[in-house]
């Protein structure tokens, strides 16, 4: 906000404003500008003078390798979506919008589409978010507002530790180990509230003691559990990122007008890092919806739609590339890279979004306030 | 005896100083000072939960027909909640109550998280330490090693030549564009600048299976072979972003005092860049290529569409399939065969015991902010100060020196 500011004020002067609004920029291009300073040239009513940074050979090289750097960045993003849209085109240019609307896999018989894959990957995503955003704020404010100095340390590396394991340890655990341990959480949720249609599990009777509990395996809930314990670190270092930036002025006037830490956290902690909270969660969210070998582990595919989250049987985007990838054809493949396309398109619109909403808030980069 | 006092008083708009001069024996003796002392709680929170546990007992025991380890530990956490804020309330009140309750969730989340890790940790490795103990798995390929064959027979060294091979390409590529992109939106900015960064931020959330997608569509449907440098560039597309923002995080903390030194000492940018800014945030860029590193070690979905799948040692990554650690724990296990499996496990120990050493390293290289030093660097710092402030006393001597003689 600072930043626009200047910005504003600077462009409003007649200054230069091509070069460039990062904090600490601003004294050195005025520094170096061709005789800078003296008085308010408009006081004299002459136009405004326009002060030029002088750029020697050097610079004009640092300038010109660091943008082609930039570009290459670009080109990358935008080849990444030219090539899955060119791959796709095959099979879009078959399907159209049925593509959208039809609940099967079938490339073969021409007979595909998202309409039953897109909400699973979806619903994985949201149950994992679920988990992970409470225990994610939890954590953060824990490491940030609570702990001792060593622990924080000691916490804060964990954190970051886990965000680094590899994601196909977190799926053998969560089929080996979570699983067998957590059905008797699905079967309480399925016996008590299985009148709300979500957490109904048709083929299941709480009273039948011979019932098996096959049926509550490999669901969107436990699937979505494992990769809300996965995201949940990415979440939560990005939050405490923001949470520890809050102005130390702010937190000693609510402390100094007698809050309680809890006070503080929830009336100057909390508004400061809700833009951080918001983008780090959609970020999560981004991260979930596109995690492959941990759901691809866990699920038992299905094609159809399924709202019954704890029922047997789910699928996303990225399991139904991995699962169908090495066997397709020519025109399976170009099916695939349509789904591959379309979770591309989610992920960038969601993380789009998170952006926008973390550079729009207050939180992030002005720490010195 | 006499003692200065400087009294600051804001009075209306600006504040004035006034200086009152007293004599200190005028002044009255001070109070003995009060001890302030925070309650810690830790008498209620050890009655809170011996009850709360006391009560699930009674109630999974006795009187209703509850069981389930997890749902005991449920209910005795949150009988045991509500005896501790019972217990706060007799003494304190309700926003002191309210503040109690909510560190204990707080810190019950931390504790989640860290179980978790552990869990996962110890599940792994307890899995794999079969095969963990073995040498040959460390020297050997799968090859010879069929569905049912002992565990000294086989072993992951193709995979750890293959991880090792796929990670140095993509840390060729990744290193060098990623921080001359994160230098490029910090110190050379702009419109476009800004538009980049806006990508890059969504870029980090990409799926990195569309990093494989997308290196499947243009390597190997192009040249119809899985090798090594098609999961090498799937995994640089995959940990560009990464790198770029932790790098761009790391710069954006760069004192910009310190640039502005450097631009008054007349430094052009890229010196500036090359002499300041960089060496100033080293520990920082060490920090961030580690994460990005430790990221592209892990990564399964792109190295599985690309790389293909071997039992064979290949050591060219230009020509045949080749294996990654993390693609080797994925197919073993997925096997269903008890020894398999364990090889996978064992596989997957490996690399935790590989990202957990990397992170140990960016611990102690990186983790201190920009600017900071080791006690090491601070000593050698010192002396090179105290040189240089030697020559230059020397040089402002010697002059003065030679005018007294002629004087």
């Amino acid at each position: 906000m600072r930043q626009s500011r200047q910005a504003a004020l600077r462009a409003a002067l007649g200054w230069d404003v091509r070069g460039d609004p990062t904090p600490g920029d601003e004294p050195r291009q005025d520094v170096r500008a061709r005789g800078g300073g003296g008085a308010d040239p408009r006081a004299e009513g002459r136009p405004p003078r326009r002060p030029r940074a002088v750029i020697g050979p050097g610079d004009q090289i640092f300038r010109t390798g660091a943008r082609t750097a930039g570009m290459a960045v670009l080109a990358t993003t935008g080849a990444v979506g030219l090539f899955l849209f060119i791959r796709a085109f095959l099979a879009l240019r078959v399907e159209k919008f049925k593509f959208l609307t039809t609940q099967a896999w079938n490339p073969d018989i021409h007979r595909f589409g998202v309409a039953a894959i897109l909400p699973g990957t979806v619903f994985i995503a949201l149950v994992a978010v679920c988990l992970s955003t409470p225990l994610a704020v939890g954590t953060a404010l824990f490491i940030s507002e609570i702990a001792p100095p060593r622990v924080k340390q000691l916490l804060t590396s964990l954190v970051d530790l886990m965000f680094a394991i590899p994601s196909v340890v977190y799926g053998l655990w969560g089929l080996f180990f979570f699983q067998g341990h957590v059905i008797g959480v699905a079967r309480w949720i399925t016996t008590f509230f299985g009148w709300i249609p979500i957490f109904k599990v048709s083929g299941y009777n709480a009273h039948n003691p011979l019932g098996t509990a096959s049926v509550l395996t490999a669901s969107t809930f436990i699937a979505g559990l494992v990769v809300g314990l996965m995201i949940a670190p990415i979440q939560c270092s990005l939050m405490r990122e923001v949470f520890s930036q809050a102005p130390a002025g702010e937190r000693e006037g609510a402390l100094a007008l007698g809050a309680t830490r809890w006070g503080m956290i929830r009336t100057v902690v909390l508004p400061f890092g809700k833009g951080g909270m918001i983008g780090a969660t959609m970020l999560a969210l981004g991260r979930a919806l596109g995690e492959t070998v941990a759901v691809y582990l866990i699920i038992s595919p299905i094609f159809k739609l399924n709202i019954h989250i704890l029922q047997h049987g789910a699928i996303s985007v990225s399991s139904l590339i991995a699962l169908r990838y090495s066997e397709a054809s020519g025109f399976g493949l170009s099916a695939l890279f349509a789904a591959g396309l379309a979770l591309f398109a989610l992920t960038l619109a969601i993380n789009f979004g998170a952006a926008t909403v973390i550079s729009r808030s207050r939180s992030g980069a002005e720490s010195d306030v | 005896m006499t003692v200065t006092i400087v009294e600051s008083r804001p009075s209306g708009v600006d504040a004035t100083t006034t200086v009152v001069v007293r004599n200190i024996e005028d002044m009255p003796p001070a109070p003995p000072r009060r001890r302030v002392r925070a309650t810690t709680g830790a008498r209620e929170a050890v009655g809170g939960t011996v009850a709360g546990t006391s009560v699930a007992l009674l109630l999974f025991g006795r009187i209703a027909p509850f069981s389930g380890l997890i749902g005991f530990i449920v209910v005795a956490y949150l009988a045991s909640l509500a005896i501790y804020a019972t217990l706060v309330s007799l003494t304190d009140d309700a926003l002191a109550v309210r503040d109690r309750v909510v560190t204990v969730l707080l810190s019950t989340a931390a504790v989640l998280m860290g179980l978790a890790l552990v869990c996962v940790i110890v599940f792994t490795m307890w899995s794999g330490r079969k095969a963990l103990t073995h040498l040959n798995f460390y020297a050997q390929d799968l090859r010879k090693a069929g569905p049912r064959s002992g565990l000294n027979v086989g072993g992951i060294e193709h995979a750890l030549v293959g991880t090792l091979w796929m990670i140095s390409i993509s840390m060729a590529i990744t290193v060098p564009l990623g921080i001359a992109c994160a230098v490029f939106l910090n110190e050379v900015g702009g419109r476009f600048a800004r538009f980049v960064r806006t990508i890059v931020e969504a870029m980090v959330g990409l799926p990195s299976i569309i990093a494989g997608l997308f290196i499947f569509a243009t390597y190997v449907l192009i040249l119809h072979e899985h090798t090594g440098l098609a999961a090498a560039l799937a995994l640089s597309v995959d940990m560009l972003p990464i790198i770029i923002r932790s790098a761009d995080v790391v710069l954006r903390l760069v004192p910009g005092t310190l640039r502005e030194a450097s631009a008054a000492l007349g430094a052009p940018q890229w010196r500036t860049v090359r002499t300041v800014v960089l060496p100033t945030a080293r520990s920082g860029l060490a920090t961030a290529v580690i994460l990005g590193m430790a990221r592209g070690l892990g990564e399964t979905a792109p190295v599985l569409l690309t790389a293909g799948y071997t039992t064979f040692m290949n050591k060219s990554p230009l020509h045949g399939p080749m294996v990654s650690l993390p693609l080797v724990a994925y197919e073993l296990v997925k096997s269903g065969e008890p020894n398999l499996q364990a090889r996978g496990y064992a596989a997957a120990s490996v690399l935790l015991v590989l990202v957990l050493t990397l992170f140990v390293v960016a611990r102690i290289i990186g983790g201190r902010g920009p600017g900071k030093l080791s006690k090491a660097q601070a000593r050698r710092m010192q002396r090179r100060s105290t040189r240089d402030a030697n020559r230059i006393i020397s040089r402002y001597d010697a002059p003065a020196q030679a005018q007294g003689r002629s004087v």
